[in-house]
């Protein structure tokens, strides 16, 4: 029997919104122009991610896909990161491309603007997934069958949508007091479906790679592809590893000096010396593995914090005022017909915003403050809100009672 | 301990500095004499304090504010005024007197208008000195060069002393630029608060008018401080009157009295803004705890503030803080929301964002709030106490 590695990538980037101050609010409505030399100029840190992370990486991956016929790889790319590389780094969209061309590297279904809209408006979350649909299509010529929601939100709602929206899958994390002793490295079924399959994420393999896999205090230092495939191995009964990870991991998250490019390169060599083993994408492991046992998530879960839940997002009166403020827009904002002014009220959506106002840990400085281009959350808040009011100030000049 | 004002008698932070300091200081292993130039009753009972009286006087009277006048009474009836700099110089002669007859180890002076005694004293004793930097006179200048003469005692006493204690990174930095001392001569020994010394609201705030406004959806910006230039009063009015543009339902209450008062008065109106500053003038207990209260933002715009308390007390008193980056308080509070002293428009931007989103006020005063409960003098006074212990060392080497 086979066992199969199932990597899967999430690339993505929001629009970061600018230093947008209550002077701007009502005069100026270029809520994501940052100048270029800002901590939130988008252009600039997509070129920096480029140049550090995906193009590198890319080049990488497209090396193993042309050496390795069994490797192959999932990947998820939201609509916000597509449109910015097709304004700031088409080469590297070129690299994505690229790798789709081999047949070997399978999309995967999301929001297009990596939003929240599930828990908030259902009408407007089909709309973003239908929107991403259609984008992937254009830009990779293939219609993703697996669908995932924003930072791996996931409950039984998630994946009675999915089953009837016809896709095949739905991913989450494998937390354990979900599985309890149950192994993450099988095929699930959703309960209350009969056709969609979950895969779980096997997050303790993911995060050696992508949060340890630097760390020179952490006792497994340094990490080989050979001790790495070893300990899959080891692991006599699973069918399949599901390794989940954010893209930025190679070459942003893990600096190319950890040596994580060298992990990546040698990775499926080591792996397929043993026979039996072998890549899968997510739609490939759920057509050749039967689901082991049904998975029941009546509370969300997600891939973020000790605590797996929607707190780094929707954690504190900052976070769930702003977010719900914006929600209760969407009736008004959809019928201006004004696309503009509906793309910037989307933009906004992005999750990625309500991250960078989460006070939780705040005083220790720690990993949302490494992804947040604002020094604090209450500045992330402050500049949202005078967008937000903005978008208050489109609308009543149309007439619109807000 | 060389100082110059102890509460209740205090014009501002610092006697309520050298008290909070002293007191974590009398847990530790060591007793301290508390030299000042008045006498009062303190109710303090950790530590001895004795007034430095010259010879033939019959009593000293100061007023509220630290750099006034002092009327001296001598004891055949007779008045003699001083100002602020012979009262230095009196000070000085009378603890050079005083250490004749007393036993001591380390002589420990705050601010400047001590540091002449502690340079006689280490004169007369060779015991070390460390003087403890509250404000230098560029800070009290409001970044300008400030009173030549008390610049020159300034630079003499760093020069001079063993050690030198700064209240932030800020105010080391400011001793580095004006004075040349080099930066391992002095340690930065952040102050604090004790929350448990906060005298708690009684439930009903005086500011009867600013209470009614709040219920009809305004919301209250507050300062407390001398009306000096230092305070950097001018670029708060300034943002309000931004502010008020945005936000019209925005009052401004300035706690304080100072030079600046009439000018401040004048520079409202004629912003436009007269109808939404309240000037309270100096306000001290009920009146003063009541004005943190009433306060949805606590704003500390100073263009140069070594420490700087009243943050700290607006957050125990449940009003979320805004601090200039020229602050000491900046460095040791995380959930405020800071700026520099002369961005006027970001001052408003963030002032406007406060007043018209409770989520904000809400969010950062709930957690500023878990910070300022874990504070304590503990910190300053191990750190105090290690700085002793090393020059006792040296002293009996």
């Amino acid at each position: 029997m086979s066992k199969a590695i199932v990597l899967y990538l999430h690339v993505h980037q929001p629009y970061r919104i600018r230093h947008y101050t209550v002077f701007d609010t009502a005069v100026k409505h270029d809520y994501f122009d940052a100048a270029y030399e800002d901590q939130e100029s988008n252009e600039r840190i997509l070129q920096k991610v480029a140049q550090k992370s995906y193009l590198p990486t890319n080049a990488r991956l497209l090396q193993l896909l042309n050496d390795n016929p069994q490797f192959k790889l999932s990947l998820s790319i939201t609509g916000t990161v597509i449109e910015q590389l097709e304004k700031w780094s088409p080469e590297a969209l070129q690299s994505f491309k690229d790798l789709c061309a081999t047949g070997r590297v399978e999309i995967v279904a999301e929001t297009y603007h990596h939003s929240l809209a599930f828990f908030y408006s259902r009408a407007e979350f089909e709309m973003q997934v239908e929107m991403h649909k259609r984008k992937v299509q254009e830009v990779f010529g293939q219609t993703p069958q697996v669908f995932r929601n924003t930072e791996l939100c996931y409950n039984n709602d998630v994946a009675y949508w999915a089953d009837r929206a016809g896709y095949k899958g739905v991913l989450a994390e494998g937390w354990d007091p979900i599985l309890g002793w149950r192994s993450p490295n099988f095929v699930y079924r959703p309960t209350y479906t009969n056709q969609i399959r979950l895969l779980m994420k096997n997050y303790k393999l993911s995060d050696d790679i992508a949060f340890r896999f630097g760390d020179q205090n952490w006792a497994e230092w340094p990490l080989t592809a050979d001790k790495f495939t070893h300990w899959l191995n080891a692991d006599q009964s699973a069918t399949n590893f599901n390794l989940f990870m954010d893209y930025e991991t190679f070459g942003e998250h893990q600096w190319e000096e950890s040596g994580i490019f060298g992990f990546l390169s040698h990775l499926p060599q080591e792996w397929l010396k043993t026979g039996g083993n072998t890549f899968m994408t997510v739609s490939e492991v759920i057509d050749n593995f039967e689901p082991v046992d049904q998975v029941d998530v009546p509370e969300t879960i997600t891939w973020a914090d000790t605590e797996r839940d929607l707190s780094a997002w929707l954690g504190n009166g900052m976070q769930t005022g702003s977010i719900q403020a914006l929600y209760d827009l969407q009736d008004r904002v959809i019928a201006t017909g004004d696309l503009a002014l509906i793309d910037d009220w989307r933009k906004l959506q992005t999750s990625d915003h309500f991250y960078y106002m989460c006070t939780k840990y705040f005083n220790d400085g720690d990993i949302h403050a490494y992804f947040s281009p604002y020094q604090t959350p209450y500045e992330a808040y402050i500049n949202f809100m005078n967008a937000y009011h903005d978008l208050r100030y489109r609308l009543s000049e149309k007439g619109v009672t807000v | 301990m060389l100082g110059w004002e102890l509460p209740p008698h205090n014009s501002g932070g610092l006697g309520i500095a050298c008290y909070q300091l002293c007191k974590a200081l009398s847990k530790k292993d060591l007793s301290i004499d508390f030299v000042l130039p008045y006498k009062a009753d303190h109710g303090i009972d950790f530590m001895d304090i004795t007034a430095a009286h010259p010879q033939g006087v019959a009593s000293v009277v100061r007023s509220g504010i630290a750099y006034d006048s002092y009327k001296y009474v001598l004891e055949d009836g007779s008045e003699q005024w001083l100002n602020i700099y012979e009262q230095a110089q009196l000070y000085e002669q009378t603890v050079a007197k005083l250490v004749e007859t007393k036993e001591f180890d380390i002589v420990h002076a705050h601010d400047w208008l001590t540091f002449r005694a502690a340079l006689r004293v280490k004169e007369a004793r060779g015991c070390p000195i460390i003087l403890h930097v509250h404000s230098v006179e560029s800070d009290r200048a409001g970044a300008r060069h400030g009173n030549p003469l008390v610049h020159e005692i300034e630079e003499t006493g760093f020069l001079l002393a063993d050690r030198i204690i700064a209240v932030s990174q800020h105010t080391k930095n400011m001793i580095i630029r004006d004075y040349g001392i080099p930066a391992d001569k002095i340690e930065v020994v952040h102050n604090s608060i004790e929350p448990a010394d906060i005298t708690p609201l009684d439930g009903d705030n005086t500011y009867r008018y600013l209470e009614a406004m709040k219920a009809q959806g305004y919301r209250v910006v507050t300062n407390v401080g001398r009306l000096t230039v230092q305070k950097g009063l001018p670029n708060l009015l300034r943002a309000a009157a931004e502010v008020v543009k945005r936000a019209p339902k925005t009052l401004f209450l300035i706690v304080g009295s100072g030079e600046q008062y009439y000018e401040l008065i004048d520079l409202a109106a004629d912003l436009g803004i007269g109808p939404n500053v309240l000037f309270t003038d100096f306000q001290r207990g009920k009146k003063l705890r009541d004005a943190f209260a009433v306060g949805d933002l606590f704003v500390m715009p100073s263009v140069s503030e070594p420490f700087g308390l009243t943050p700290l007390e607006a957050i125990g008193y449940g009003s979320p803080a805004l601090v200039s980056k020229q602050s000491g308080v900046s460095e040791v509070l995380k959930n405020c929301l800071k700026v520099d002293f002369w961005d006027i428009d970001e001052m408003a931007n963030q002032i406007a964002a406060v007043m018209l989103n409770d989520p904000l006020r809400d969010e950062l005063h709930k957690n500023a709030l878990m910070e300022f409960e874990k504070m304590s003098w503990d910190d300053a006074s191990h750190k105090i106490e290690r700085i002793y212990q090393e020059h006792r060392e040296v002293a009996y080497a």
